[in-house]
């Protein structure tokens, strides 16, 4: 006798988004990278297609970070230099993508200037050939002026541009339609907001392939399982037909996870939990694995060693 | 699948005869339906409707018990936020009775320090599985012998040869381990062993369709506390495996697939291992056999298992109590915040890490968040004041300041008025308790 398996029919698919363009598209990436498409849950591939694997995103800052030091003795040197390090990203990591961050534009910080933020998107992008992704500081005025400026830089590159939220979306949603980018729309752990957010910006004009949803996620042990559950009711009602949630995810994981204790926390302190080494890299890469599940499209990341386990975990639950 | 009332409604006597306590059969339907009466209350249901309503209200998937305290099994939903999922993926050590005497107790030291404690909760690990990869049953019933010695834990007993596994278990089948497996060449063998220690047995086969056929053939020997092994050993195919044998034990009552699942990581390196088991552990299997015992690949392995296993709809709480962070003193400062145990160690980690001992209220707010909870009206200035009071915080400390979260600076004034102390409005959020506290 042989079992009946349940092969569950959805009715559609996650919408495919592309970042980046290349010369013949008006931009100067030497590859462009597709996110989304997916047919079924995540990797079940007797149902549905993945049709483009999940990529890793990797954080680079225009100022030194305050991350611990694990993190940032891998990345060395060319910490200092957010164009070297994006390219030891990509050459040594394996990066797909690039995730710039200015938390150098932050009026409370060093208080950069959009000219000077424009500049350093430019120097990256002319070192390295993969799409970015691009976010500004936490000070959401000033984001906007950092990323309009950067948006108009970089027009025809097809970057990512980060954040559009509830209350603040439509300086930077212009910027995205004028200059041709896509765009990052945040929603704070909430599935009606994320959605009603989604609903907006459409409104104003940017087309549904060009917005990728943060479902804004939480580290492990912190929350992850409401973000666990808001992303599978995406998805699912992505398959169902929902076009207001049908574009891919983008999870900062590596944010999240190094913020969490016990990414941080040396084993002298807390003799229960083992060597710092190999949790602190763990608990973001198990977060990663975490929000693959539910289908995440793409993963920022930090840590390189993380990163690393994330491919092969990606690797493995691609594999044929 | 549960019946629904009408159905169940079929299958009774129609007397209306009151005597189950409920007034009519439709009404007793009902309540069965909704699971509020039992259907022995009524003397004039026919054997084969008893049999056929027993089957059909019986549980999707059959918990399984063995060892200390372990449940597998016994869930009802696909997706966590449908309802939750109810019984934690067991863990359990890989212990090969290949391992030399040194080893083995270095193994089992490892195994014992695998206790942990993080954000006010306890894990540890639950069991240990001793391989017979020797070919000795002699060795592997010592093996098992010295784990169970040493450790007060769940016993998985894994061989296929059935002498050694009857060595290995006679001794302990009071401890109720788990023992396996049973295949298509050596079934009868090990699940009458398994029958007649009153133990549950790994039932496994190469795929789906033989697993079923392997099932049924073991279930004909009087049998049911099994728990299924699809053989696969990659993660995709382990991950399609978990997920068939969950849907079909739940969507279409699949009785062969009724019963809970193990899975084995194929993995070698210790991390990539841990980050195959965060899938199985994420979907559906009732057990994992890890190799890695080492303490930091462990808990966060532990973490996403805790995680995902939280009852969505109850919240976790920390007691509604006066907290202190440190040694604290007379000019500790006071932060109020819920009793949402998130809420509550995202403030004392950075209270925490500003180094400056402190004492944190937490509010009774149901174990919701700040804002939630003010949207409520639960995280009232009256009720602050009152559990300030109830504290005892005022005999504490010698000054009059109290800090809220910046989210709710609203009810600053009415909090002075109330409580008579002065409140300071503290950040939004809580990653911004260091660079406050400084200013304090």
């Amino acid at each position: 006798m042989s079992v009946t398996l349940v092969k569950e029919r959805y009715s559609s698919k996650v919408g495919e988004v592309i970042l980046g363009a290349t010369s013949e598209q008006g931009g100067t990436r030497t590859s462009t990278v597709t996110v989304g498409g997916d047919s079924g849950l995540p990797f079940l591939q007797f149902e549905g297609e993945t049709k483009n694997r999940p990529v890793i995103a990797m954080e680079v800052t225009d100022v030194v970070p305050t991350w611990n030091d694990m993190i940032k003795n891998q990345i060395g040197d060319v910490i200092n230099n957010p164009v070297a390090w994006a390219k030891k990203c990509v050459d040594e990591y394996g990066a797909d993508l690039i995730y710039l961050k200015f938390i150098g534009a932050d009026p409370e910080g060093e208080n950069r200037s959009p000219e000077d933020c424009a500049r350093i998107v430019k120097e990256v992008l002319a070192a390295v050939g993969v799409p970015l992704i691009v976010e500004g500081c936490d000070d959401s005025a000033k984001n906007n002026e950092v990323i309009t400026a950067i948006a108009e830089a970089a027009a025809g590159e097809n970057l990512l541009l980060g954040l559009a939220e509830q209350d603040n979306y439509k300086s930077i949603a212009a910027a995205a339609m004028v200059h041709k980018h896509t765009l990052i729309a945040r929603s704070p752990l909430d599935i009606n907001i994320c959605k009603q957010l989604n609903i907006l910006i459409n409104e104003m004009g940017l087309p549904l392939n060009k917005i990728v949803i943060d479902p804004t996620v939480a580290g492990l042990g912190f929350g992850i399982e409401y973000v666990y559950s808001i992303m599978e009711r995406a998805r699912l009602g992505a398959l169902a037909n929902d076009k207001m949630l049908s574009m891919p995810m983008i999870c900062t994981v590596g944010h999240e996870a190094n913020r969490c204790k016990e990414a941080n926390a040396s084993v002298e302190e807390f003799p229960g939990w083992g060597d710092l080494a190999d949790r602190g890299v763990l608990w973001e890469a198990v977060t990663a694995s975490g929000v693959l599940q539910v289908g995440a499209s793409i993963l920022v990341m930090r840590n390189p060693a993380a990163v690393k386990l994330v491919q092969k975990n990606i690797a493995d639950m691609t594999a044929k | 699948m549960a019946l629904t009332g009408l159905e169940i409604y079929k299958q009774l006597p129609k007397k209306n005869c009151g005597e189950c306590g409920v007034p009519t059969c439709l009404a007793f339907a009902m309540a069965l339906a909704s699971g509020k009466a039992s259907l022995d209350t009524c003397p004039y249901v026919t054997a084969e409707a008893r049999e056929a309503l027993d089957s059909a209200a019986a549980p999707p998937i059959k918990a399984i018990k063995f060892g200390k305290d372990s449940v597998l099994g016994d869930e009802t939903v696909l997706f966590r936020h449908d309802k939750t999922f109810y019984h934690p993926t067991t863990l359990l050590i890989n212990v090969s009775d290949t391992l030399s005497d040194d080893e083995l107790n270095a193994k089992i030291q490892e195994i014992k320090g695998l206790e942990f404690e993080r954000v006010g909760l306890q894990y540890s690990i639950e069991g240990v599985a001793v391989v017979n990869e020797s070919g000795d049953a002699a060795r592997f019933a010592k093996v098992a012998a010295t784990v169970a010695a040493a450790v007060d834990k769940s016993l998985l007993l894994l061989s296929s040869d059935p002498a050694a596994l009857k060595a290995a278990l006679e001794p302990l089948a009071a401890r109720k381990p788990l023992i396996g497996a049973a295949t298509a060449d050596n079934y009868e063998a090990i699940v009458n062993l398994a029958k007649e220690n009153s133990v549950p047995v790994i039932l496994k086969a190469d795929g789906l369709n033989a697993l079923e056929e392997l099932v049924v053939k073991a279930t004909a020997l009087g049998y049911k506390e099994f728990v299924l092994d699809p053989g696969s050993r990659t993660p995709v195919q382990t991950l399609a495996n978990l997920t068939h044998i969950r849907r079909l034990a739940i969507k279409k009552k699949f009785r062969p697939f009724g019963y809970p699942v193990i899975a084995f990581t194929s993995n070698t390196e210790p991390m990539e291992e841990i980050m195959e088991a965060t899938v199985y552990v994420a979907k559906y299997a009732s057990a994992v056999v890890l190799k890695t015992s080492v303490k930091a690949h462990v808990l966060p392995l532990m973490t996403i298992r805790q995680n995902i296993y939280t009852d969505p709809q109850k919240p976790i709480q920390v007691e509604a109590i006066l907290h202190s962070v440190g040694n604290v003193n007379e000019n500790s400062p006071l932060y109020v915040t819920t009793n949402f145990s998130l809420t509550y160690y995202s403030v004392e980690g950075e209270v925490e890490t500003s180094k400056i001992p402190s004492y944190i209220l937490a509010i009774d707010t149901d174990g919701t968040s700040v804002l939630t909870a003010y949207a409520a009206g639960k995280f009232e200035p009256e009720k602050i004041a009152a559990a300030m009071e109830a504290s005892g915080i005022a005999d504490k400390v010698k000054h009059r300041n109290v800090i809220i979260p910046g989210y709710v600076a609203v009810i600053s004034g009415k909090l002075t008025e109330v409580s008579g102390w002065k409140t300071l409005v503290g950040p939004r959020e809580s990653s911004g308790i260091v660079s406050f506290s400084k200013s304090l």
